[in-house]
């Protein structure tokens, strides 16, 4: 062989080694895409499977009588496949959603940003814009082969019947990067309950999304279902809701509460369910809906009436005279008194001066009467014999814990559990609170006596002074105060169906009622008497507010027997609990019990919605050194 | 020799086996793969419906056996014979192709002939690795020879413009894997150093030319220290005088490492005019090395300094202003400059999805998505290793790259044991062109080389292409079974 001695043949194992190098560092390729890259399979899938999110419908909300309250619309989302996009006309894009080019990159940088979409992704349907109406949708629908990458969405936005009850029914938006990262069936775009029973309720109405898989090709042509929808999912729709609440009992509620602040809760004490829940001001739920969610939304939350804050169950007010009840059923239950027990009062607590103050009625007297007067003296005695009670209570600590653990088992001093969200738990304090206050042990009654009236360190919110009306209306237990009466398919969860006890005597509570209806016939709370018509009971309150006129306030229920309805009217600044606190809850009960405000009660009515009462809001008053009323 | 040792016994006159198998494997592994990447979802074809790109792929295959079997017949003396007319020939058709064809996607290399369509390119491959054969064949052939080098470079590069006037610049590469040949016969390793330091400037060049480091660029600072390199490993190869080298490399560092301690003190050093300072001193210093002793390799390492310098800073110029656009966006997508999801890079994006997502062992026959859905361009021609790689997975591309692999080292082999240039030549030209249709094709597949559209021999669907390079090898087949033996 010639060329074995042609130094060039050598060269062939450069080139044969050459070769090797090459398919070796090939193969290293291969092994770090094909072993070493998972990602790939996943962006193969994203690329083939076009999984389309079947939305369910969110569930409807009825009122007690059946009354469609919230239903559903549709309106469209604009969806970005940012692969998919190729160059278009940005302008006719723009043009066609009406929008200017300044939002186009916003909206665009937005998409982008993983800050406020964690889930974006270049291969996926991303949101872009939401809520076109019919009209922009059939542009949009028109033009959309000339954007690639484009597609809509329809999805549903909320319709109201009513423009009432804003708080109660919430609103609903798009979900937040926080609640998507607590809750992965969330996606950015997603609608979720933010307020009242749509975030209460949340899980009930939103249903289950479903999913579809798509074999998509590379020109987003769907080439047909996945293995013939095989893996597919339908949605399942929310589930419906009917309220406790009666619409027009609330309606009215509102309008009467009208340039007002406040709050009107109306309870059925046989079953805990809220028949109405009027906090003033109202705002008209629709407000929150569409594209000018965000002006409205700016404008409710800087209002300095606060419309968006729910005061009938976030709202904290001493309860004043409207507490005296639970003072007399914790004496009575305790032995400090029996119902003979009597006591002098002259226009004031002697003890301390004639501080606080009364006013004047027959003395010496008993429970029953002084509950019907709302004589102060009697529940200062009251407390004064129970804290200073030491063949009793070992400490006034002792005793003071044994009168606020009745407290709470009436109700006070925690959230009642009511199902809507941030409910407030008001404020009932215990021994220790008074320990730290006075910075000794060796405090007394007469030390804190203003709680014997409601006033001092008690807070209590409408919701649990409804629910004190509602206790004593069923003679000695309540149900958990809830809005939500049914739920479609599903039954109401037990803490709304269980009796909650106040471990108090019925006895007791016959002679607090009989109290509560005498202040009715010929007590603090005449203005409210319907009798013949149905025997009210009740109790005025004044509430002494530091930065302004009283709140009025007013507690009770009807009829005096077999009771169909407790109910609790706060009105900030209103003074006298009879002034009007009183009237409003006349009206409520006519329009409960009749259904109509008879006519002998419509100058009423017309002097009520008429009467304005805001509070200063930027120039605050001192403190007002007055003694409670009543 | 391994390869061909005189008690290595050859049957006479028979076909060399192996390489048939690889082809016969080659062609039927293409065929399925073709079937599965136009596999239609919503109207499924059969494997030997006509009407399908496997069905027609059948076509192709069954006139190439014939074809091969034809070959096998001819006597070798009638391509020595005729090399030079079959050149001739293949270029008048090149001329013509680019005179009457129709642009078909921006080329105009196809000659329709009623129903048949050809690419006279893919069949001047074996046109030029014959001619190439038969120039070396010449009685007292020397390559080195001006006139030979001339003559062969003409060889090269006539069809090379004529295919790159046809903007088929892909096919036109190809011929310039002939480089193969002349490398086997004798041209200097020096050549090819130049052109792989042409590359690697321009690869660094451009790569990093976004970075200043003072004067010069981070890519023309890195360059400038590997041209000094390579100047002093010149000293050390040719001159074989190691302590000129040394002295050469340390005084160039001392530059460097001056302006490092003088960075201490002052916070002013152009990188760049360090570099460009030792480059200079290294360019002094050669030339006072050949005044000195008057060798005049000096000079020539010197002119090789000089040009690399000049060539580096040619180099933006060339890649910003002489290619088009679309080139540009190829070449740095391939170096990672840039990402372009839309235009160049989506094709090779999809493309390595396509294979990254097969993992070890694929998404099985007829199961790859990435292909079917049309992800992946031309997934039956330039991008069928995709399938491969899709539905086999690791292991199935693995083993078609190293089939090739073999396919190409038996060919070198065989090559090597032809007893005459005119075959040894024949057999490189053969080899380098699959050589590099391998590595060019797949290189494009899985990222590392730039998007150039050639096929992958054997398995890319075309009937041109299967035709050609089933002539180019089995005439090589045919020579290696003539061969005179000892």
């Amino acid at each position: 062989m010639n060329n074995n001695a042609n130094p060039l043949a050598k060269r062939r194992y450069v080139i044969a080694a050459a070769a090797v190098m090459i398919v070796l560092v090939y193969l290293a390729q291969l092994f770090k895409l094909q072993l070493m890259s998972p990602q790939y399979r996943e962006y193969a899938d994203s690329n083939a499977f076009l999984r389309r999110t079947l939305y369910p419908a969110r569930g409807a909300i009825y009122d007690r009588n059946g009354k469609l309250l919230v239903y559903n619309r549709p309106t469209y989302d604009v969806m970005m496949v940012v692969r998919e996009m190729k160059q278009f006309d940005t302008l006719d894009f723009c043009r066609t959603l009406n929008i200017d080019m300044e939002r186009f990159y916003s909206l665009n940088a937005d998409m982008r940003d993983r800050r406020k979409n964690p889930g974006y992704s270049s291969y996926t349907p991303q949101l872009f814009m939401t809520q076109l109406n019919v009209e922009e949708y059939g542009l949009l629908q028109e033009k959309l082969y000339k954007f690639p990458g484009i597609y809509i969405q329809s999805r549903t936005e909320r319709q109201y019947n009513y423009p009432n009850m804003g708080l109660i029914l919430g609103y609903i938006a798009e979900v937040d990067k926080n609640k998507m990262a607590a809750d992965p069936y969330y996606v950015r775009g997603d609608y979720v309950g933010k307020s009242g029973i749509e975030l209460s309720h949340e899980e009930d109405l939103r249903g289950e999304k479903g999913v579809e898989i798509l074999l998509r090709d590379a020109h987003g042509r769907v080439q047909g279902k996945y293995e013939d929808g095989a893996h597919d999912k339908a949605p399942v729709s929310g589930k419906d809701l009917t309220l406790g609440i009666d619409i027009d009992l609330q309606a009215y509620g509102e309008k009467l509460m009208h340039n007002k602040v406040g709050s009107i809760v109306m309870i059925d004490p046989k079953t805990g369910e809220i028949l109405c829940m009027v906090s003033a001001p109202a705002y008209d739920p629709v407000l929150l809906t569409g594209k000018s969610f965000s002006a409205n939304y700016r404008q409710l939350e800087s209002n300095p009436f606060k419309p968006l804050f729910n005061r009938a169950i976030a709202g904290t007010y001493p309860p004043g005279s409207t507490f005296k009840p639970t003072q007399g059923l914790i004496f009575l239950q305790e032995g400090i008194l029996t119902p003979e027990t009597r006591y002098a009062c002259y226009g004031g607590y002697p003890p301390l001066g004639g501080r606080p103050g009364c006013h004047s009625h027959a003395s010496p007297l008993s429970i029953q009467y002084a509950l019907t007067t709302s004589c102060n003296s009697f529940f200062c005695y009251g407390l004064n014999a129970m804290l200073s009670n030491r063949s009793k209570y070992a400490t006034v600590g002792a005793a003071f814990d044994v009168w606020r653990d009745h407290m709470v088992d009436m109700g006070f001093g925690y959230p009642l559990g009511v199902d809507l969200p941030s409910e407030k738990r008001g404020f009932i304090p215990n021994s220790k609170f008074y320990t730290n206050v006075f910075k000794t042990e060796r405090w007394n009654a007469h030390n804190i006596i203003s709680i014997a009236i409601g006033q001092g360190e008690i807070l209590a919110t409408p919701l649990q002074i409804a629910n004190l009306g509602a206790m004593i209306a069923n003679r000695g237990y309540y149900y958990t105060p809830h809005v939500v009466k049914e739920r479609k398919g599903a039954a109401l969860e037990a803490t709304y169906t269980t009796r909650h006890d106040s471990g108090i005597n019925r006895e007791y509570l016959d002679i607090t009622v009989k109290g509560m209806a005498d202040a009715v016939t010929m007590g603090t709370c005449r203005g409210i008497n319907l009798a013949p018509f149905v025997e009210v009971c009740g109790k005025t309150g004044t509430a002494e507010n530091p930065h302004g006129d009283d709140h009025s306030l007013f507690m009770g229920f009807a009829p005096k027997d077999d009771p169909q309805v407790a109910i609790a009217v706060i009105v900030e600044n209103g003074r006298f609990g009879a002034t009007n606190a009183v009237p409003i809850a006349r009206l409520m009960m006519q329009k409960f019990f009749r259904g109509e405000i008879p006519e002998s009660d419509q100058w009423l009515e017309t002097t009520i919605m008429k009467r304005e009462i805001l509070p200063y809001v930027y120039t605050r008053n001192l403190p007002a050194v007055k003694s409670p009323d009543n | 020799m391994i390869y061909q040792g005189s008690n290595e016994i050859e049957e006479k006159g028979k076909v060399d086996k192996p390489t048939v198998i690889f082809y016969l494997v080659f062609v039927l592994l293409g065929w399925l793969n073709i079937y599965a990447a136009s596999f239609d979802l919503e109207n499924a074809t059969g494997l030997f419906d006509l009407s399908s790109r496997a069905g027609m792929q059948l076509i192709w295959m069954g006139t190439s056996f014939l074809l091969a079997f034809v070959l096998l017949k001819i006597d070798t003396a009638f391509y020595e014979t005729y090399a030079f007319l079959f050149y001739l020939a293949g270029i008048l058709l090149l001329v013509v192709t680019l005179l009457v064809a129709e642009e078909i996607n921006g080329s105009r290399s196809w000659l329709i002939i009623g129903p048949v369509r050809l690419q006279p390119a893919e069949f001047m491959k074996f046109i030029i690795a014959l001619t190439l054969a038969r120039v070396f064949n010449s009685y007292s052939f020397h390559l080195m020879e001006r006139k030979n080098l001339w003559l062969v470079s003409a060889v090269i590069l006539l069809p090379v413009i004529l295919v790159i006037a046809q903007s088929e610049t892909g096919t036109a590469l190809v011929y310039l894997s002939f480089i193969l040949v002349l490398y086997r016969e004798g041209l200097p390793g020096g050549f090819l150093f130049m052109g792989i330091a042409a590359i690697l400037y321009f690869v660094l060049g451009i790569r990093f030319s976004d970075q200043q480091m003072g004067a010069l660029s981070e890519g023309e600072f890195v360059t400038v220290i590997l041209i000094i390199i390579f100047s002093a490993a010149m000293i050390w190869n040719y001159i074989k005088r190691r302590d000129t080298f040394f002295t050469l490399l340390l005084s160039a560092a001392a530059v460097f490492l001056l302006a490092f301690v003088a960075s201490f003190f002052t916070p002013h050093v152009d990188w760049g005019i360090v570099a460009i300072t030792a480059l200079s001193y290294t360019a002094l210093y050669l030339l006072f090395h050949f005044f000195r002793y008057g060798k005049r390799t000096y000079l020539y390492i010197f002119l090789f300094l000089i040009g690399s310098f000049a060539f580096l800073e040619s180099v933006e110029y060339v890649f910003y202003d002489v290619l088009q656009p679309h080139q540009q966006m190829r070449i740095k997508v391939t170096l990672g400059m840039e990402q372009d999801l839309s235009g160049a890079g989506y094709h090779v994006g999809q493309s390595k999805i396509a294979i990254g997502s097969g993992g070890l062992t694929g998404k099985g026959f007829l199961n790859g998505t990435q292909t079917k859905l049309k992800y992946v361009p031309e997934q039956d021609t330039d991008f069928i290793f995709c399938t491969i790689g899709e539905e086999h997975g690791f292991i199935g591309s693995s083993v078609v790259l190293l089939l090739m692999m073999f396919f190409v080292l038996r060919l070198l082999r065989l090559a090597e044991r032809q007893t005459t240039v005119f075959g040894r030549t024949y057999g490189y030209g053969v080899a380098g062109v699959f050589l590099f249709h391998m590595i060019v094709n797949i290189g494009m597949v899985i990222g590392i080389m730039p998007v150039i559209g050639i096929p992958l021999p054997f398995f890319s669907y075309g009937g041109s292409s299967l035709w050609g390079f089933t002539i180019l090898l089995f005439i090589f087949l045919r020579i290696d079974k003539s061969r005179k033996r000892s």
